[in-house]
């Protein structure tokens, strides 16, 4: 061959061939999983779930915009979290709260640990718990299912600021009513949405089915969703045993954010463990805290903060259930 | 076929191996001009042995073994030597070495006899021919493989396994050789056996190679003890620890040699280089080597000279394609990209992949999202994830505690991170890092 014939030539480390996947093709193919979810809340609340959603969506975009390394909104992590946090809220939730919201889970959630894979919290649930903070009524004001497409639910174009005149018609949620009415729930209306509740928490089939997809494209960890759905359903099953008062098997695991949570908020990778017995931990361990806090704690809905709190022991877990090396008997240390 | 056997973890790259599997070994001519670096092995380089100026008959000695961990270099062409100095080595870096005009009208006809038979000579004479070979393990470190042949005293070994599983992908030198020499393999590993005082054999194939299968159980002499074992498909199935699991069941310990465990591995390619050498009389002067991909115009098995440069080699298969852009000495998951295409040929270039440019790895990297993937991956069960981020940040000491040691550098990790950080890359720079560090404490 001469000189001229030999074409420009790379020289890399190996290993030299592509791999097939790439982290912001993982993003991508969450936020597309969503795209179901989002359809069936905005057949359940109109035009309003895609509102909230939006907005939640643009907050969070912006503010990786303005705080994230550049380029970093192409990885489509942003995306997912401005997503994910609006389907935690209700439908009517003023929209500048949610932009908000979204803006806070970025910045505060994962901009100031340093930016992707840093971050500690679940940067959705962190906005949601600022929301839940800051405005504890408005967030727990939840609009009926139903109406028009376009009829718009609550104070979404309410000024910021301004104390929303909650006018519109609200139901109370499957576990508010429980918790503080003592009234039970149709389990069809859980299991295929058209109750209150958050504008995605709604339908767990569909947000079931989103996760097989991903479990089966490797990009969810089956570990995570499996152990959390089953602990709950353990425990609460065992509780509904010695007590018929508490809350029973099926209502527990389809009511409020447990699917949403267990597919979609437990399984971020940065913030669960990395390793598979570390899984199985923070899945029993967010399982464990669903119930306890549902059943005994003040509040009806125990998802957001059982994770927050197993995200917080994160570092611990991996540090405990590190592999043993080959040839060795030993676990990695640190 | 019986059940196959393999180790935990692994990946799957793309095997690719469908371009060359099929293609009978050919001989490629010699070239005008031949390389010989005096390191082309594990120990010591050889000394040189010839001055510039002189003429030697193919098969004649450029460089002696300096001492037991070392073994002679030989010329594989009839020609003169025209210079010695620094050259380009496939391994990245420069190497002394001997630059052999070759004669073109010479008949290239070896002198008789350089190794003398094998029946009837004594274990010791055995290493001592083989030393005199200059024989090494052709799949890739290069070990001499007189070496192996003489264990230390006080150690047991019971089982010689042959390493079949050429998992790499693309490269498929091995392969043909179980399919076309098998007896000649046969012969190797007997030669080994004997050498070792070992009853018992097991080659191990990966099962994408059935017709290297038959050809090899079909080949086991009733007087030799060899099983034939297929293996799962996996890489790094063909790693020593992986194989010694797959074959034994048996973790080797870390930081030890299969020795310890009672086991001497050694490569397909390198008992049919014994065999070879006891049956032709002549030295390790060429070999088999696969050259293949997308890159490249005409894919194919050749036995080359050894010392024949990667240009002269990649011309002889029609040069490269427009869309080439990488050039490999070795396999794609550890093998070393070449900047430079005079580089030869040396004993332990298993094989020559030429990438094209859309299998080729993008530059740009996202920090790691913690998915557990490399976890998954690592054969020998350390934490990529962890040991990369302390790379980043210069924490050495921290990996080595954590079995940086143990870290075969077999890429599976950074093959399967979405994140596309260059794990195996980092790990290299550390142990380099952590050997300096020890250097100057000392
Ligand atoms: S390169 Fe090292 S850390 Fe990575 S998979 Fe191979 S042995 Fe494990
Ligand atoms: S595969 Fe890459 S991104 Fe995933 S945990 Fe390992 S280093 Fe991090």
């Amino acid at each position: 061959m001469n000189e001229s014939s030999a074409p420009h030539l790379v020289v890399t480390a190996s290993p030299h061939l592509r791999p097939g996947d790439s982290t912001p093709r993982i993003m991508w193919n969450v936020v597309g999983s969503l795209v179901p979810v989002i359809a069936a809340a905005a057949w359940f609340f109109g035009v309003s779930a895609l509102l909230v959603v939006a907005a939640a969506t643009l907050g969070a975009v912006l503010a990786e915009r303005a705080f994230g390394r550049g380029g970093s909104l192409a990885d489509g992590s942003a995306a997912i979290t401005g997503l994910l946090l609006g389907l935690t809220l209700p439908a009517g939730l003023p929209l500048w709260m949610v932009f908000l919201g979204g803006a806070f889970g970025i910045g505060f959630g994962k901009a100031v640990w340093g930016g992707l894979g840093q971050n500690v919290f679940n940067p959705a649930l962190v906005g949601r718990a600022f929301l839940q903070a800051a405005f504890p009524v408005a967030i727990t004001t939840w609009p009926t299912v139903g109406g028009g497409f376009f009829t718009l639910k609550g104070d979404l174009f309410a000024l910021p600021f301004m104390h929303p005149v909650t006018s519109a018609v609200t139901s109370a949620t499957p576990l508010g009513l429980l918790k503080f009415e003592g009234k039970g729930t149709e389990i069809a209306s859980l299991i295929f949405g058209g109750r209150g509740g958050s504008v995605g928490e709604t339908a767990a089939l569909v947000i079931l089915a989103a996760g097989a997809y991903l479990a089966l494209r490797d990009y969810l960890n089956w570990r995570l969703p499996v152990s959390i759905i089953a602990t709950v359903a353990l425990l609460s099953g065992v509780l509904h045993a010695i007590d018929p008062h508490k809350p029973d098997v099926p209502f527990m695991l389809f009511s409020g954010g447990l699917m949403l949570g267990a597919v979609y908020m437990a399984t971020d990778m940065v913030t669960s463990p990395v390793t598979n017995l570390g899984r199985w931990v923070f899945g029993i361990g967010v399982g464990i805290l669903v119930v306890v806090i549902r059943v005994w704690g003040g509040l009806p809905e125990g998802v957001m903060y059982a994770i927050l709190f197993m995200n917080a022991l994160v570092p611990f877990i991996n540090r405990a259930t590190q592999p043993r090396v080959f040839g060795t008997s030993l676990r990695t240390t640190t | 076929m019986a059940i196959s056997v393999g180790f935990r973890h692994g990946v799957h790259p793309p095997e690719e191996k469908e371009l060359t599997n099929q293609l009978p070994i050919r001989r490629m001519p010699f070239a005008d001009e031949l390389v010989f670096p005096l390191r082309q092995h594990a120990g010591k380089p050889a000394l040189l042995c010839v001055k510039v100026g002189d003429h030697v008959e193919r098969g004649d000695t450029l460089g002696e073994a300096d001492g037991f961990m070392s073994v002679p270099i030989h010329a594989s062409a009839a020609g003169t030597v025209v210079d010695f100095d620094w050259w380009p080595h496939p391994d990245g870096s420069m190497a002394m070495a001997v630059r052999l005009k070759v004669d073109r009208y010479a008949p290239q006809v070896a002198r008789p006899r350089l190794v003398p038979r094998w029946e009837g000579l004594t274990p010791a004479e055995v290493v001592q021919a083989v030393q005199r070979g200059g024989v090494v393990g052709l799949g890739g470190a290069a070990f001499p493989t007189h070496v192996k042949l003489a264990p230390p005293k006080d150690s047991a070994v019971h089982t010689l396994i042959i390493n079949g599983a050429e998992c790499e992908p693309y490269l498929t030198s091995d392969h043909r050789t179980m399919v076309e020499y098998a007896p000649r393999v046969l012969f190797g590993i007997r030669v080994m056996m004997r050498s070792l005082g070992v009853l018992k054999c097991v080659v191990g194939i990966e099962r994408n190679k059935p017709d290297a299968i038959e050809a090899m159980r079909a080949a086991v002499p009733a007087d030799l003890a060899v099983e034939i074992l297929p293996l799962t498909v996996k890489y790094p199935q063909g790693a020593e620890k992986m194989l010694i699991k797959a074959v034994t069941g048996v973790e080797v310990p870390s930081g030890k040699l299969p020795v310890t465990v009672g086991v001497v591995v050694q490569n397909v390619g390198s008992v049919a280089a014994i065999a070879e050498v006891f049956e032709t009389g002549l030295p390790l002067i060429e070999r088999i080597v696969t050259v293949s991909g997308h890159g490249l115009r005409r894919p194919a098995n050749l036995i080359v000279p050894v010392g024949t440069k990667l240009r002269d080699l990649l011309a002889f298969c029609d040069g490269l394609t427009a869309d080439a852009a990488e050039v490999i000495i070795g396999g794609p998951m550890m093998g070393q990209a070449q900047a430079n295409l005079d580089a030869p040929v040396i004993k332990g270039t298993t094989g020559v992949v030429v990438l094209a440019k859309n299998e080729t790895r993008e530059q740009r990297s996202w920090p790691c999202i913690h998915c557990g993937r490399c976890l998954e991956a690592c054969p020998v069960f350390l934490n990529p994830s962890m040991l990369g981020d302390l790379a980043t940040v210069g924490r050495y000491e921290e990996m080595s505690a954590n079995h940086l040691a143990d870290c075969m550098l077999c890429g599976s990790c950074a093959y399967v991170c979405p994140s596309n950080i260059p794990l195996a890359q980092l790990f290299q720079a550390s142990k380099t890092a952590l050997r300096r560090q020890l250097a100057t404490v000392q």
